[in-house]
């Protein structure tokens, strides 16, 4: 912690960022993100188990962009996810001094796009015994079961699409729920509604999601919901052999194909 | 009671399906009458959403259908469309959503044949499977 601080100290003295964006305390004993302007206030960050959120949500921000020079607290899924945003066309080389962190809490330096891509290409990405266990479970269910599992899960949401604020990968200005000529999501929480948004977001979010979690995690009525990005990503993977967030370059599934792709499927 | 007919929405590219539905109807070829044909340019054209609010709207079941790989009108429309349809599939199967219900198929312009046996077998399918009361359930979850 204090070679993080003395790290983001360093960076606003010499002025080569103008904000670091990193955690710290929050209310109710939980990490927040914050947003330090003035070295001395480089106090108040933190790093802990606590700090899971993905800060690469703000740095497409307009508020954020508009305090200057960012650098940001970087776990995995932030370097993962600053990949994917320049394979986007989202983010350049430069834009954000990345203050890297090791899955032990230790300050890697990475002075470009290029370092991100070795570091990432150097830790294990694959799901955690955890995460996979529950995929597997429901994979494993019989189509009634994953059927009446997923309608019990989304009869509880509320469209509140606290999920897409988490996610900073939904960054289009106007998203497909606020089309509404004609109304590709119905307005009202219904059983349909939600299945048709929980759809959509998944499929909007294939072969780029780097499993941050954060769409769970934001989710106030807890409905699982980066299970069906993993699956998605499990898919992309096996069929086209491709991982969002481990190069800069432009590599999404679907804005590309191979002739031979399975069609086992069509008649 | 009547038997249950099912009603299928057929997503179709204007340059092989649909030209090869006509071909089906100039050569006096029966098909099953259940089918409503919407055409669109290309089957890349085709967003998942279509396929939702056709189910939605009170379809049974969906078919997808359009050039055959290499034929494309705009060269690689049916490429990527391909790429979604595998994602899309195993999204809809991982949600418990029956994927018996939607078919995806290559008829080209020449196999107005074809187009009839794809629509009568997926109509026989379908018709098996019942009407898709579950889906349109999910309309009153939260409502009631």
């Amino acid at each position: 912690m204090d070679a993080l601080r003395k790290k983001a100290r360093e960076l606003l003295e010499s002025g080569d960022s103008e904000v670091i964006i990193g955690y710290g305390e929050g209310s109710g004993n939980r990490a927040r993100a914050i947003f330090v302007q003035k070295p001395e206030e480089t106090e108040r960050l933190i790093l802990d188990d606590r700090c899971e959120q993905n800060l690469a949500v703000y740095l497409l921000k307009r508020e954020v962009k508009s305090l200057g020079k960012p650098a940001i607290v970087a776990r995995l899924p932030v370097l993962r996810t600053i990949l994917q945003l320049a394979a986007e066309n989202q983010l350049s080389d430069g834009d954000v001094a990345v203050i890297g962190i090791s899955p032990d809490g230790e300050l890697v330096d990475l002075p470009d796009f290029k370092a991100i891509e070795e570091y990432v290409d150097s830790l294990p990405l694959e799901l955690s015994p955890e995460e996979q266990e529950q995929l597997e479970k429901i994979k494993n269910m019989s189509i009634e079961d994953r059927w009446r599992f997923w309608t019990d899960e989304f009869s509880r949401c509320l469209k509140c699409y606290a999920c897409r604020a988490s996610c900073p990968f939904c960054y289009c200005s106007t998203c497909v729920v606020e089309r509404n000529i004609p109304q590709w999501i119905p307005v009202a929480p219904h059983g349909q509604g939600n299945l048709e948004w929980h759809v959509v977001r998944a499929m909007h979010l294939a072969g780029r999601c780097v499993n941050c979690g954060d769409c769970a995690r934001a989710c106030p009525v807890d409905i699982p919901l980066n299970l069906l990005t993993q699956k998605l990503d499990e898919e992309v993977f096996s069929n086209f052999g491709l991982k969002a967030g481990t190069t800069s370059e432009l590599n999404y599934a679907l804005s590309t194909f191979k002739p031979d792709d399975q069609e086992n499927f069509i008649r | 009671m009547a038997e249950f007919e099912p009603k299928i929405i057929a997503f179709v590219c204007n340059w092989c399906t649909y030209a090869g539905a006509d071909l089906t109807g100039t050569s006096r070829i029966k098909y099953a009458t259940n089918v409503r044909m919407i055409r669109l340019p290309c089957t890349g054209r085709i967003d998942f959403m279509l396929l939702l609010k056709a189910f939605a709207q009170g379809a049974d079941g969906v078919i997808v259908s359009g050039c055959h790989p290499g034929d494309c009108h705009y060269t690689a429309g049916n490429y990527h469309a391909r790429r979604r349809w595998i994602l899309f599939r195993s999204l809809l199967d991982f949600v418990g959503f029956d994927t018996r219900r939607v078919h995806f198929a290559w008829v080209s312009a020449a196999e107005g044949a074809k187009w009839a046996q794809v629509v009568n077998s997926v109509v026989n399918e379908v018709r098996e499977l019942g009407p898709f009361e579950d889906y349109q359930k999910l309309a009153r979850v939260g409502v009631e």
